[in-house]
């Protein structure tokens, strides 16, 4: 099974982390990955830029309202994520307590869906195969 | 984890609740650091059979104490250096507690139990597990006990496990593992990677070793099943974590590709009623586009490398075609063409030759294709095999040579052993005109 691991800081653990000497901390994560990557279960992760370079698309109005960062509401800042894939929700957890960050950070953790959560047989699953299809048949 | 104590001071014990977590928290310690673990207590003991039965020992003592004190900080290093003591205790009841072992144990009572560090240093583990891998599928044990013995010291699974993987009794397992680990210590193994001399033929029994895990999840060569991706995913799991361990090794990388690709199709490989659906038939909407990314992610690791393709190389790169074509049509097959006669020089066999009559079918048409595989038919190596009348039946349709057509395609009906198989092909035939 597949699990995402999100990476939530609050804004002053971000604040404190410029404090910490940068080296250590690219070191730090870079051996965690590596374990992952040596334990053959790192599937896919990466590091997010900093909010002023995102924006956020909100759909209570309709059109959808489109609001630059930073984003004075949020608490916690989404800032990376991993896809792990293990053998269970234990293992998960297992890896999650190994990655290298401090008070004001968490991560929170949620299985992937897979192909079989889905109903198969349901229409809309099935259009958006056909979907998929006729779109690749396009990039043709 | 806090538990109340009695008056006398004993802890209370812990309830099913507790016992449970704990179990599944040091399952997937295990799991995460057994390889790790048994590396370390070879290393410490010479013999990887005891140091797994050490390694079980810690387990047991981890589930009679974490449920009461808790899951360590460094639970890989508790199990460690609790197995390192039962070794030592062993050899004191020996009574052979010469200078060595004395040394060792005052090592080890300087350490204050877990995480000193000192010996869980991750540079030193990692080279020790590459020398577990080399010992697990060393040549002087079968292909079913390097099997067996992979993915018990190196996959940390159990018996059990392995036992459900292949579908044969617990027992077998239990007695083939028994056995190489005594094959190990009767040859005296060494806990090294090999000589350079030997090195290419030793990766490539670890490679095979694994290949073969992954194919009885892709093409299991029995039950009822037609795919068991739960071990093509262990045997991919342990591809990554030797690629891992060997970065400048193009064939390690090229066989995570080719895992990569065939696994990105395991959902369109079987229809709802269990019957296999060739390639050309599977919806590739379905295919897993993040597989088939990291694939050639792992391929253009290989190629970086700059030492070539050699046969897993060129077999991910044919799977890496199939892989990226929209249709079964528009795919490259005068690359596949040129790629399977590389392979074919590089490791002859006549299955690589009718592959590549296929291919051939598909890049020039039927007839140029028929001519290899009549050749090969005159060369009697693949005489009895279905694959092979099934070929050659598929090329005559298309040459509207019917009658011999049903021929072939009745034949290979005949000589397969998959039921499933057997049904597609008399259909076939049965639909020709007559």
């Amino acid at each position: 099974m597949k699990y995402m691991l999100i990476m939530r800081s609050t804004e002053e653990a971000q604040e404190a982390f410029k404090d910490v000497d940068f080296n250590e901390v690219i070191e730090a994560m870079g051996r965690y990955n590596e374990s992952l990557i040596k334990a053959g279960v790192l599937l896919a992760g990466e590091g997010l830029a900093g909010v002023e370079e995102g924006f956020v698309v909100d759909f209570d109005a309709t059109p959808p309202v489109v609001t630059d960062g930073p984003y004075a509401e949020a608490k916690e800042l989404f800032n990376g994520f991993w896809i792990i894939e293990v053998s269970s929700k234990e293992e998960a957890a297992e890896w999650a307590k190994r990655c290298p960050l401090g008070p004001g950070s968490k991560l929170e953790v949620r299985r992937i869906n897979e192909l079989e959560d889905f109903p198969q047989d349901n229409e809309w699953i099935q259009k958006e195969a056909q979907w998929r299809e006729e779109l690749e048949g396009k990039a043709r | 984890m806090s538990h109340e104590t009695d008056a006398s001071g004993a802890v209370a014990p812990a309830d099913d609740a507790d016992a449970d977590r704990t179990r599944r928290a040091l399952a997937a310690v295990w799991r995460i650091e057994s390889a790790r673990i048994v590396a370390t207590l070879t290393r410490f003991v010479g013999d990887v059979g005891q140091a797994e039965d050490l390694a079980q020992e810690a387990m047991l003592e981890a589930m009679r104490q974490w449920p009461t004190e808790g899951v360590p900080n460094n639970p890989g290093a508790w199990l460690t250096a609790v197995a390192k003591r039962r070794a030592i205790d062993g050899w004191r009841r020996r009574e052979r507690l010469d200078e060595r072992y004395a040394a060792m144990a005052r090592d080890l009572e300087q350490q204050d139990g877990e995480a000193s560090g000192q010996f869980w240093d991750p540079d030193t583990i990692d080279d020790d597990v590459l020398r577990l891998v080399f010992v697990a599928c060393h040549p002087v044990l079968s292909r079913e006990a390097q099997i067996a013995l992979t993915l018990r010291i190196v996959g940390g699974l159990s018996s059990e496990e392995i036992a459900r993987a292949f579908l044969v009794p617990v027992a077998t397992i239990q007695q083939r593992i028994v056995r190489a680990k005594k094959t190990l210590a009767a040859a005296n193994v060494p806990f090294e990677v090999p000589e350079p001399q030997e090195y290419p033929a030793r990766l490539g029994s670890v490679l095979s070793v694994l290949y073969l895990i992954f194919n009885e999840g892709y093409l299991p060569a029995s039950g009822e099943q037609w795919v068991r991706p739960d071990v093509s995913a262990e045997a991919l799991r342990l591809a990554r974590m030797v690629a891992g361990l060997m970065p400048r090794e193009p064939e390690a990388q090229s066989l995570v590709a080719l895992m990569e690709f065939h696994a990105s199709r395991f959902a369109t490989r079987v229809a709802r009623d269990g019957s296999p659906i060739p390639l050309d038939e599977q919806e590739r909407s379905r295919w897993d586009r993040a597989q088939i990314e990291r694939g050639r992610a792992a391929l253009a690791r290989a190629d970086r490398i700059g030492r070539g393709r050699a046969s897993y190389g060129l077999q991910a790169a044919i799977a890496e075609c199939h892989a990226i074509a929209p249709s079964a049509e528009d795919t490259d097959w005068a690359r596949i063409v040129l790629l399977y006669e590389a392979l074919g020089r590089i490791a002859p066999s006549p299955v690589v030759e009718l592959n590549r009559a296929v291919a051939v079918a598909m890049a020039t048409g039927p007839a140029s294709a028929l001519r290899l595989v009549d050749d090969l038919e005159r060369d009697g190596k693949l005489a009895g095999y279905p694959a092979l009348p099934a070929v050659r039946g598929e090329l005559l349709v298309r040459l509207g040579r019917t009658q011999e057509a049903r021929g072939e395609l009745e034949t290979a009906a005949r000589l397969t052993g998959n039921e499933r198989e057997r049904a597609a092909l008399l259909a076939k035939a049965a639909a020709l005109p007559r």
